[in-house]
């Protein structure tokens, strides 16, 4: 496939590597603050073309792993009702709420169906008007326009029975929570290609400049991942802290406009939890007052309230890059992807399943 | 280990209810049959088929049930697949495929017509893969019971050799064949699944293999152990092994085949193709210095690795560029991701 | 709405974002959105510079402090 075959040629792998290895004199530790570019990395075994000098520390960037315990809850309660579809993409059916999972709503009875994109919840609500169906809206930047267009969509077309249940993070605010954070041990970050994508890159220049860290911009195909590392890496080699793009075919500096747009439109700027983390200032988006008709925390009464993590699991360490997931005492034992004890260990994108799946373990 | 309090109150090892993720192919579904049915029942072998012995000759029994939704997909249907399947798992015991048994259970609505063209499916497939279907059971269900049919058919074959094809008879050094490209059956019924539509020319590899493992043994090649790709894909069924024959099995990425599509269709819904089902592949080993010969018996076949060692139970992969990773069982049903 | 092609895989695709792709462009999909088109003389100028790179390989490791990628 175009774009896919060319970012994935062994040959210019090991040429960057080669390249890497080259520009490297001293330790340096790099987060990558995105999913899927977890996954790329430990799928193709990118961490193993680098200098051992390099540590890649993975971030808070898994939708699924970030959404916070009360908020499972709250789904979990919308899907048990009787008179709900409850509509989702596929991974967050495996997530652990306090008690259960929403796998196991299913089982026993529960409306819960797996969609590709939020319209085509839309859809099932006018197929079904006598329904309600609710999306769980999560995710970052990049899914923040496709769900503010589901309820604008609802609305210009008079579907009445559709809502979200919102728990969207925004990245700037995650990477200045870390940076800010006294114990913090990143040097360099990698910025999601998608996610710049939508909001461009022009939020992340004052944090390079205020901390000092060299930020890149970049892709997901292994080609895109090492280049991102190898800028990133001159960046530190260099003592230089800027923002650089390396995912320069899909992002541009301002993002994608239209896309903006429609997400201020719709959705304002709100704290929120993180899953392992805590309360982050203005890291999230909600439904804005003109729109709250779609809110489905307006639209039910819904009797879910404060809830507090695990405390065993370390998973708040792990997405700040504090420690990695095989120095948890709990990683592959007391917790699996069978017997998560926290989101990071559920989702595929999640570090601790991705270094569960692709790392030795035995 | 250091002692530690199990703080977490969401140890979900365990499910009181049955889910979906039971049936599909991975670590759920492992856990029950080995916790639940053969802690019950008296199961002869890890393999898929159970090699008896009848009065002094060896004996394959196998029984499969199929369900899916639609019952008529890009490739394929439940009526052919149901003969494929459970000749494929005879085969995979070494043995020639005699008999079939086919259990229906309908729901009360189905179209006559339907029946009909499943059944004339079946028909043609036993014909084709030169198996009688000698027996069988009719019941219906109240409408709302059932997608539409199931069914099930069981089967027994005997063997022309004496080789014993199952995970013990592994030896370290041997070759890992797969019979051709991977990942088309789980796609193509992915294509039609509501909510997860696409448009595309995939069709099942819904087949009988049977006639790809006698040509095996027919070219003198000494199979060690067969395993068919079905739910869980590839990965699943070389873990599976892998787990039986405490055997370290090395692949390569670049030797596994996926049709362009396929892998666009994988990418688009974030899922793997190593775990995508498929209907009409096996994986072989074989002596490593007979790969030659068994790839010019079978052409579309290729060697996608090793067995490294006995000893430890462990599946690694090379990726593309170089790097590698630890391929595993998935928890059950691999669910499309987000990004 | 649009008919997009992912290698052969036809799935339909919201161009609301981007009202500027015309048929042949190719377009950057995340569920069901498509969030931009991609801009091919940029992607040729990036594989450009991992091709430029490789000069740089092993055997000029200790003077290649990377001034090739701009």
């Amino acid at each position: 496939m175009k774009y896919l075959d060319e970012f994935r040629d062994p040959a210019a792998a090991r040429e960057l590597s080669a390249a890497l290895h080259a520009v490297t004199t001293r330790e340096w530790r790099i987060m990558e603050v995105c999913g899927g570019q977890t996954h790329s990395i430990l799928r193709f075994g990118i961490d193993q073309l680098l200098p051992p000098a390099i540590t890649l520390l993975h971030g808070p960037g898994c939708p699924v792993c970030v959404t916070p315990l009360e908020q499972i809850d709250k789904a979990i309660e919308l899907a048990r009702r009787p008179e709900v579809i409850f509509t989702s993409f596929g991974d967050m059916l495996r997530v652990p709420g306090s008690s259960t999972d929403l796998l196991s709503v299913k089982a026993q009875g529960g409306d819960v169906r797996i969609v590709y994109s939020p319209l085509e919840a839309v859809e099932l609500a006018r197929r079904n008007p006598q329904r309600q169906v609710v999306f769980f809206a999560v995710g970052f930047e990049t899914t923040a326009p496709a769900n503010a267009m589901a309820v604008r969509h609802a609305r210009g077309s008079g579907v009445a029975n559709f809502s979200i249940l919102v728990s969207h993070v925004l990245v700037p605010p995650a990477i200045e929570a870390i940076l800010a954070s006294p114990e913090c041990r990143v040097q360099g970050f990698l910025a999601a290609g998608h996610v710049c994508t939508v909001e461009g890159y022009e939020e992340y220049e004052p944090l390079a400049a205020r901390y000092g860290v060299p930020i890149v911009v970049t892709g997901f195909e292994p080609l895109d991942i090492l280049q991102g590392i190898y800028l990133c890496v001159r960046q530190l080699e260099e003592g230089r802290a800027e923002v650089e793009n390396q995912y320069a075919r899909a992002v541009r500096r301002q993002g994608n406009e239209p896309a903006r747009a429609s997400v201020r439109e719709v959705f304002e700027i709100s704290p929120r939890k993180w899953r392992g983390i805590g309360e982050i200032p203005q890291s999230g988006l909600r439904l804005r007052e003109s729109w709250s008709e779609y809110d489905a925390e307006n639209r039910f009464t819904l009797l879910t309230g404060e809830v507090d993590e695990p405390a065993e699991c370390i998973s708040g360490q792990i997405l700040r890059g504090v420690k990695k997931p095989n120095e948890c005492p709990a990683f592959g034992t007391r917790c699996t992807p069978e017997s998560p004890l926290g989101a990071t260990m559920v989702s595929t994108e999640g570090a601790c399943s991705a270094y569960y799946r692709y790392k030795p373990h035995a | 280990m250091p002692d530690f309090t199990l703080s977490c109150p969401i140890p979900l090892t365990t499910y009181p209810h049955v889910l979906m993720a039971h049936g599909g192919g991975g670590r759920l579904m492992r856990n029950l049959i080995q916790q639940l049915f053969a802690a019950a029942f008296d199961p002869q072998s890890d393999t898929d088929s159970a090699v008896l012995a009848v009065s002094g000759s060896r004996l394959a029994f196998t029984t499969d049930s199929f369900v899916v939704t639609p019952l008529f997909f890009p490739g394929g249907d439940i009526g052919s697949m149901a003969v494929h399947g459970t000749v494929n798992d005879l085969a995979m015991s070494g043995a020639t495929p005699h008999s079939l048994s086919a259990a229906f259970i309908l729901e009360e609505g189905l179209p006559m017509e339907t029946l009909w063209r499943v059944v004339e499916s079946m028909a043609a497939a036993a014909r084709a893969c030169g198996v009688r279907i000698v027996t069988g059971d009719t019941k219906v269900v109240e409408r709302g019971k059932a997608d539409g049919l199931y069914i099930n058919t069981s089967g027994i074959g005997f063997f022309e050799h004496a080789l014993v094809l199952e995970p013990a008879s592994i030896r370290a050094g041997d070759a890992i064949l797969l019979s051709g490209d991977i990942g088309r059956h789980g796609m193509a019924i992915m294509s039609s699944r509501e909510g997860l539509q696409f448009e595309s020319d995939i069709t099942s590899d819904s087949a009988p293999v049977a006639g790809e493992v006698q040509a095996l043994l027919g070219g003198g090649i000494q199979l060690r152990c067969l395993r068919d790709l079905t739910r869980g894909g590839l990965a699943s069924a070389l873990v599976e092994i892998s787990l039986s024959a405490r055997a370290r099995l090395g692949l390569t990425e670049s030797a596994i085949q996926t049709r362009q599509d396929v892998r666009a269709a994988c990418e688009i819904l974030g899922l793997d193709p190593l775990y995508v089902a498929n209907e009409g592949r096996f994986v072989a080993f074989l002596p490593a210095d007979q790969a030659d010969q068994a790839i010019s018996i079978l052409p579309a076949a290729s060697i996608i690795g090793h067995v490294e060692r006995l000893g430890e139970p462990l599946v690694t992969m090379e990726s593309p560029i170089g790097g590698s990773r630890i391929i595993d069982l998935l928890s059950g049903e691999q669910l499309p991701r987000i990004c | 709405m649009a008919r997009v092609s992912f290698g052969g895989v036809i799935k339909e695709v919201s161009l609301a974002y981007t009202p500027e792709a015309v048929p042949g462009d190719y377009v950057l999909v995340h569920v069901g959105f498509a969030l931009n088109t991609v801009d091919e003389e940029e992607a040729q100028k990036t594989l450009e510079l991992l091709r430029q790179l490789e000069p740089a390989g092993a055997e000029t490791i200790d003077d290649a402090p990377g001034g090739e990628a701009a």
